[in-house]
């Protein structure tokens, strides 16, 4: 029986890192059946961190951000179609030209994409943008090149400063509209986000928080500017509307599968739950749409968009699809991330809006090289570091032990701080999504409970 | 068996340099072990990798609490950015780094890599019509120091000077718990004062003409943060100079040796030559060049492993037990060239790790495939060859091969 596992036909739906990796690690692993990879892009899997970094900055162009490939994944590539849906019982999948693709184990790994801006006919005029794909990082790009003479970034979470600040590196002038009180405030909480404000300052951003774009103007079809709900207005030639992503779980809909806004969700195996809460053994779920339960944050169905989290969910995932039930593995690993903004380099690890305090642990905020640790009612669960991601194993570990908060002070750069309140805001108040989603104890949507006859 | 807390000085004793890896395998059994000395010796993978990103834990010696001569007001040496803590460590790392690596350098070492392919095809090539050789004194030496004299900006002519002394900077540092140790500082002490003015000298006869080394950067293009003070150039230049020539050595040598002793990996990499860089990876993990790190301390009592280290002493930790730590390596006492999960300890890890890594990564990968392609039929003459004294920069002093001749 577990020698069947290592062949038959595996769709893995999604072709970008979690689906590529996925596909590597079950060829690694002995799979010999038949494998193939669908995606709605044309683009063979390629890496978005770049595209808001070196992509923006011109250092690469966008179609030079292919994902290196580990090894040989011997797949069939269905490249440039939609998924629309899954048929659990004659297992199959669904795809938008009709083609109905059998499969014996499923892979739901098709991420998530750029919340569009919410006025349709405003987010058509030319100059709007979204980020996420490679047609989008290359067309922003060409218009940085053009030199505008101002960029308006809606929403200042990770991807919107990110663009701020290439924006700035560029000698561009820069307006960053957020809802919030600072930026990354949804990410790492209030005061972190006072020194992310005041770095933007110093970089010359023309910062407006605890604001919203209600319009954005335009003329022949042209973006010229946009009105802020404090009532000034602004002008400028490019838009890009960074308000966090939405998960691609639609198609999802109508197959009986636990999938919803905040992705579908999974046990630790990355084995799909059914709407009634039932494990499925042959649909599997990772990368930036997966909800999983993490035992370091209570068990809370958590969503991650980090780049690698895709990477080692994808793993574990492929390794389950084709072994048998006491060689299955748990995804655990501790969530981590990083951002390059402003000359700053910022590393996480653990889940900082898990907290409900945090302390500078090590070194100076003054000096922008520091690290930060959060807790949650007395035990780590996080930290970031600006300059300072060397030492974040240590702090890592503290996470996994659940060791005590605060931490015991350090010795090396060592800092008099004392634990404030984190401050996370409650995710509804951001003009960006959270890029990660506490949900467990927040379902989606109440079940009818049906009756069955007889 | 011995006793446990004897294990330093079994570990230091030159008699067990040709194969310590035994009393790696008793340190690892034995757990964080206090030595006699007072000092604490760590050799499994895990904790040594805690320690090498723990906050609590130092490199500047001048936080010890026993007497520690070279953490003296009386050394009257600059301390290099190796052995301070950050802040100071980081901002003398990165005015050394601007020149030589990323960002400000990205393409620096990548640069050398035809200069090197030349420095190892004449080396080779001087071996021509003899059958018999030293692979240390007539390639593995030679060639990092040739190298890192370019790098840096220092005459190749004046290597006998600076030979001399590093030999003695490195016997001074070799913690060996000895009688004469004392001694030995002292007089390493001096070289590295020696050596530093000389190499001070000659930067200070670079300001205002620039010319494409290390040395030269460091006067001429200090940066937006402000560069080196005189001091400061002094002793990062010595540390520099030292590092990029005493342990690239003995890591071409252990790669010569251990894949004469492994013929099926030798004729595998001679098949295979783009498996080198996976096989030098795997070098740099079962016959590393720096054997331990003897000058980290702990700044505050720090428990590993269940045993308290208290604050003040020496931590000592055994970078090559570590990466033979069968609780992290598969079978980790087998050589293993096409090994994958490999992350070892052979350059350190965290904010330490290795300065010079990149560059002797590319000259020992061009230096073995040379030699695996060019040796015909080496033989080791003598095994195990006799080794330099160093129980912390460990390799042979000497590596007598008999050669049947040599491929163009």
């Amino acid at each position: 029986m577990p020698d069947d596992l290592k062949s038959g036909r595996i769709v893995i739906v999604g072709a970008s890192l979690a689906g590529l990796r996925a596909a590597e690690t079950l060829r690694d692993e002995g799979f010999i059946g038949e494998l193939t990879m669908v995606g709605d892009e044309r683009r063979l899997p390629y890496d978005r961190p770049p595209l808001s970094k070196q992509v923006l900055l011109g250092r690469v162009r966008a179609e030079e951000t292919t994902l290196p490939r580990r090894r040989e994944v011997d797949a069939k590539w269905k490249l440039g179609v939609r998924a629309t849906g899954v048929d659990p019982i004659a297992r199959h999948l669904l795809l938008a030209d009709g083609e109905q693709l059998p499969y014996d184990r499923l892979l739901i790994a098709t991420g998530t994409r750029a919340r569009p801006w919410p006025n349709a006919e405003e987010g058509a005029l030319d100059g709007v943008f979204t980020l996420r794909t490679t047609e989008d990082a290359a067309g922003l790009a060409e218009r940085l090149d053009a030199g505008p003479r101002r960029v308006l970034v809606i929403g200042a979470g990770f991807t919107g400063s990110e663009i701020a600040s290439a924006c700035r590196e560029r000698g561009l002038e820069v307006t960053v509209a957020e809802r919030g009180p600072a930026p990354l405030v949804g990410a790492l909480g209030k005061s972190f986000a006072t020194l992310a404000a005041k770095l933007q300052l110093a970089h010359g951003v023309d910062l407006r928080c605890g604001v919203t774009v209600t319009a954005l103007n335009g003329s022949d079809g042209r973006l010229t500017g946009a009105e802020l709900s404090d009532g000034t207005r602004i002008e400028a030639d490019v838009a890009v509307v960074a308000l966090g992503a939405v998960r691609n779980t639609e198609w999802l809909a109508e197959t009986g599968l636990a999938a919803g806004p905040r992705g579908v969700a999974c046990d630790a195996g990355c084995r799909a739950f059914n709407m009634y809460g039932i494990v499925t053994d042959d649909v599997f779920v990772a990368g930036d749409v997966a909800r999983f339960p993490h035992p370091l944050f209570e068990y809370q169905l958590i969503s991650l968009e980090h780049w690698g989290n895709a990477v080692a969910q994808a793993e574990v995932a492929a390794h389950n699809m084709v072994n048998p039930g006491p060689l299955r593995r748990p995804h655990l690993a501790v969530p981590a991330f990083w951002s390059s903004q402003f000359g700053l380099n910022i590393k996480s690890v653990g889940v900082p809006t898990f907290s409900d305090q945090v302390v500078l642990a090590q070194g100076s905020l003054e000096e922008r090289r520091f690290v930060a640790v959060y807790g949650y009612r007395g035990r780590v669960t996080a930290a970031v570091s600006v300059n300072r991601a060397k030492w974040l194993p240590y702090y890592e570990r503290l996470i996994q032990t659940a060791a005590p908060f605060p931490p015991e002070p350090a010795t090396v750069e060592p800092s008099t701080h004392t634990p404030v309140p984190s401050d996370v805001p409650d995710p509804k108040v951001l003009s960006h999504g959270p890029t990660v989603a506490l949900t467990g104890h927040l379902p989606d949507l109440r079940l009818t409970l049906r009756h069955w006859g007889g | 068996m011995a006793a446990a807390d004897t294990l330093f000085r079994r570990i230091t004793d030159y008699a067990n340099r040709a194969d310590p890896y035994p009393l790696y395998a008793e340190l690892r059994e034995a757990g964080v072990v206090r030595q006699d000395d007072g000092s604490y010796l760590v050799g499994t993978y895990h904790e040594i990798a805690g320690l090498l990103h723990d906050p609590r834990i130092s490199s500047d010696r001048r936080n010890r609490t026993v007497p520690d001569l070279l953490a003296s007001r009386e050394a009257d040496v600059q301390v290099s950015f190796i052995g301070r803590d950050d802040p100071e460590h980081e901002r003398l790392r990165n005015i050394a780094m601007r020149p030589f690596g990323p960002p400000h350098s990205p393409g620096r070492v990548d640069a050398m890599h035809d200069e090197i392919t030349d420095i190892t095809t004449r080396l080779i090539d001087a071996l021509r019509g003899r059958d018999r050789i030293d692979l240390v004194e007539d390639f593995a030496y030679p060639l990092p120091v040739t190298v890192i004299c370019r790098m840096l900006g220092v005459p190749r002519e004046d290597e006998p000077k600076f030979h001399a002394w590093t030999e003695t900077v490195i016997a001074g540092f070799d913690p060996s718990p000895d009688s004469n140790a004392e001694e030995r500082q002292r007089a390493g002490l001096a070289a590295r004062k020696a050596m530093g003015e000389y190499l001070g000298a000659l930067a200070e006869s670079r300001r205002g003409k620039p010319s494409d080394d290390l040395l030269s950067a460091f006067v001429n293009d200090p940066g937006p943060e402000g560069g080196f003070t005189r001091p400061e150039l002094m002793a990062t230049a010595v540390l520099l100079l030292l590092a990029g020539h005493e342990t690239t050595v003995n890591l071409i040598t252990n790669g010569v040796l251990t894949l004469l002793r492994h013929p099926e990996a030798l004729e595998l990499l001679r098949r295979e030559p783009e498996l080198m860089p996976r096989a030098v990876e795997e070098l740099l993990r079962y016959e590393p060049p720096v054997h331990l790190l003897p000058q980290r301390t702990a700044l505050t009592d720090v428990e590993v492993a269940g045993v308290t280290i208290p604050k003040g002493v020496p931590v000592i930790l055994v970078l090559a037990s570590g990466s033979r730590d069968p609780r992290r390596f598969h079978e980790p006492d087998r050589f293993d060239p096409t090994r994958k999960d490999n992350q070892h300890l052979g350059f350190g890890s965290g904010v330490h790790s290795c300065f010079g890594a990149p560059l002797a990564r590319i000259e020992t990968q061009i230096a073995l495939t040379e030699l695996v392609r060019r040796l015909d039929g080496p033989r080791l003459l003598q095994d195990p060859p006799p080794f330099r004294r160093s129980p912390v920069l460990r390799g042979p002093r000497h590596l007598p091969l008999e050669l049947a001749g040599l491929k163009d």
